[in-house]
């Protein structure tokens, strides 16, 4: 037995190592927390590494931006001195105000801003395989940090904490097709749960096909998940279709599209309002030219006029032909014929022309409700009970 | 003569030694660790660079290079449950698949002769898409991930990694003990 297991011993050392990790990861999978030394220990060995690089990439990126931002204002200066332009010297000094206003700043002053209690920490780490949406910040449970809080840059969301280590904690990014989120949208306040779509999209779902969302609307936290206080920016909506049941919206989240460095993370969080939507400005007042001066031969030429107005001008060259006048109780001779010249003379004011025409012959006067087509053409003779044609 | 196996062994044992490159103890702690932060760290600020599979690549060398399935065992053990838990990954994904990588490898530089570039090549290429493949299949299989394999996108990460892999591996030579 003995020789057996030295002949095979490679073959039995890969196969009990195979089942210890198999064990592992089935308790692993059932208790996501259960294994923490392990965790820790990587983390460990690996967060003093990465925070001494880091440091030191920042200093030699500093130093050097700082070298190159001097040697920009010594040219900058040498060319103020000859010219000796005020104007180049405010603006030199406004863009210096600007170059300055770095992100830190940015972070500082959305801290005091905001009424949530945040804590400021740095990327250092990202996760180990690409498929991953995971990185590391240099703040853990030592700086209050807990799993299940919120990392948000003053753009928007940018993932939350899964795992708070002494020195440093593990954050998935939205675009982890495991994160999810509540959101609300601004303008037609439509509520759904935001995916990562696990490229650099996010998807948002639960979005009945009926609802309305257009296309570049802001979306923001809707608190509903307890991780995001509400009203935290998230992103605009790059892709919006209808589906059978639910809407398919896809955006670019806005926390992300400036590639974070430091971030926030919300260790107290206060909901806020969402924003209202303020409707686009409207456009600004054009320049419309006068119309154009109508020749005489565009004088002649009729308006356009509808049946009802044929019909109006024809009644009303009969009550001037009667003398009536309408809305008085009587009722005039509807049926009486109307000499072509007082027709036209009729027609005339009301420019229509149908009364340029030659007027039909009387015809009955259809009962209210029936339709005018309907009505018979087909003689002129006065049918029993109606009045005979007067003449004036 | 009757054949002696134990004889024979020890020959066999003998050329294995004579082929073995040994590494002074900080090189087997250092290298692994400074690949998982350079897969770590580098990707921040070159995210292409997230689909070189250093801690794979240290794996395969080592293991390739000691000649032993039980170190080959170890170091890919070792480096694979690291990356899982950099990763926040099932803790044993990366470590199996890793751990069989280690063994495949070390049996491969007990027969073969390893230090030929296009055999390091072929190699690295071969066991990058058994790597993926492996995940892939374990993804499916025991965490019931419906995720796509993608051929088309291994096979040309598994060149660029090989191309990498062959840099290191001659790069990692110069730190074998020569003594």
């Amino acid at each position: 037995m003995d020789s057996l297991l030295n002949r095979y011993r490679s073959i039995t050392f890969l196969l009990v190592m195979l089942v210890a990790q198999m064990i592992l990861l089935a308790y692993t999978v059932k208790n996501p927390d259960g294994v923490r030394l392990i965790r820790l220990w990587a983390v460990t060995l690996v967060t003093p590494i990465a925070q001494v690089a880091e440091t030191t990439r920042s200093t030699v990126y500093g130093v050097f931006h700082n070298y190159f931002d001097l040697r920009d204002a010594r040219a900058q200066n040498r060319r103020i001195q000859a010219e000796r332009d005020q104007l180049k010297l405010e603006n030199l000094y406004l863009k210096s105000e600007l170059g300055t206003a770095d992100r830190v700043k940015a972070l500082a002053a959305f801290q005091v801003r905001s009424p949530s209690k945040y804590v400021a920490a740095r990327i250092i780490l990202t996760a180990t395989t690409s498929a991953s949406k995971i990185v590391v910040l240099d703040r853990g449970s030592n700086s209050e940090v807990e799993k299940g809080m919120a990392v948000i840059t003053p753009d928007g969301i940018v993932g939350k904490i899964i795992d708070a280590f002494p020195t440093a904690s593990q954050a998935l990014l939205v675009t982890d097709p495991e994160f999810a989120a509540g959101v609300v949208s601004q303008k037609n306040h439509v509520k759904g749960i935001l995916h990562g779509a696990g490229s650099g999209k996010c998807r948002i779902d639960n979005v009945q096909a009926e609802e309305k969302v257009d296309v570049g609307e802001m979306f923001f936290t809707s608190g509903d998940d307890r991780i995001f206080p509400r009203g935290l920016p998230v992103g605009k909506a790059d892709v919006v279709k209808d589906g059978p049941q639910y809407k398919e919206i896809l955006l670019y989240p806005s926390g992300l599209q400036a590639g974070p460095e430091e971030v926030l993370i919300v260790v107290a969080g206060v909901h806020q309002e969402v924003p209202a939507y303020e409707a686009p400005q409207p456009d600004q007042k054009v320049y419309i030219g006068p119309p154009v001066p109508q020749s005489k031969a565009d004088e002649s030429m009729p308006a356009l006029s509808t049946e009802a107005d044929r019909l109006r001008e024809h009644y009303q060259s009969i009550g001037k032909f009667e003398n009536h006048t309408f809305g008085t109780g009587s009722v005039p001779n509807f049926n009486v014929k109307i000499p072509a010249a007082v027709a036209a003379a009729g027609s005339a004011a009301g420019t229509s022309a149908a009364t340029e025409k030659k007027p039909e012959p009387s015809k009955p006067v259809p009962p209210p409700g029936t339709p005018l087509a309907t009505t018979p053409a087909k003689n002129n003779e006065p049918s029993a009970g109606e009045a005979p044609p007067q003449n004036p | 003569m009757p054949y002696s196996e134990t004889s024979g062994d020890r020959i066999l044992s003998s050329h294995q030694s004579g082929r073995q490159a040994r590494f002074r103890a900080w090189v087997l702690v250092v290298v692994p660790v400074v690949a998982l932060i350079f897969q770590a760290y580098v990707p921040l600020f070159y995210p292409p660079l997230a689909y070189l599979d250093l801690a794979l690549l240290v794996t395969i060398y080592f293991a390739m290079m000691r000649h032993s399935p039980i170190n080959g065992i170890l170091v890919g053990c070792g480096m694979g449950l690291a990356q899982d838990a950099l990763a926040h990954n099932p803790l044993g994904m990366y470590g199996i698949c890793k751990t069989l990588v280690g063994f495949f490898a070390a049996s491969i530089g007990v027969r073969i002769d390893v230090s030929q570039p296009f055999v390091r090549l072929l190699a690295c290429v071969v066991f990058y898409v058994f790597h993926q493949f492996l995940f892939w299949l374990m993804s499916r299989a025991l965490l019931d991930k419906l995720i796509d394999f993608d051929w088309q996108q291994t096979l040309i990460l598994s060149g660029f990694n090989a191309v990498v892999g062959l840099a290191l591996f001659h790069f990692l030579d110069k730190l074998k003990d020569k003594d």
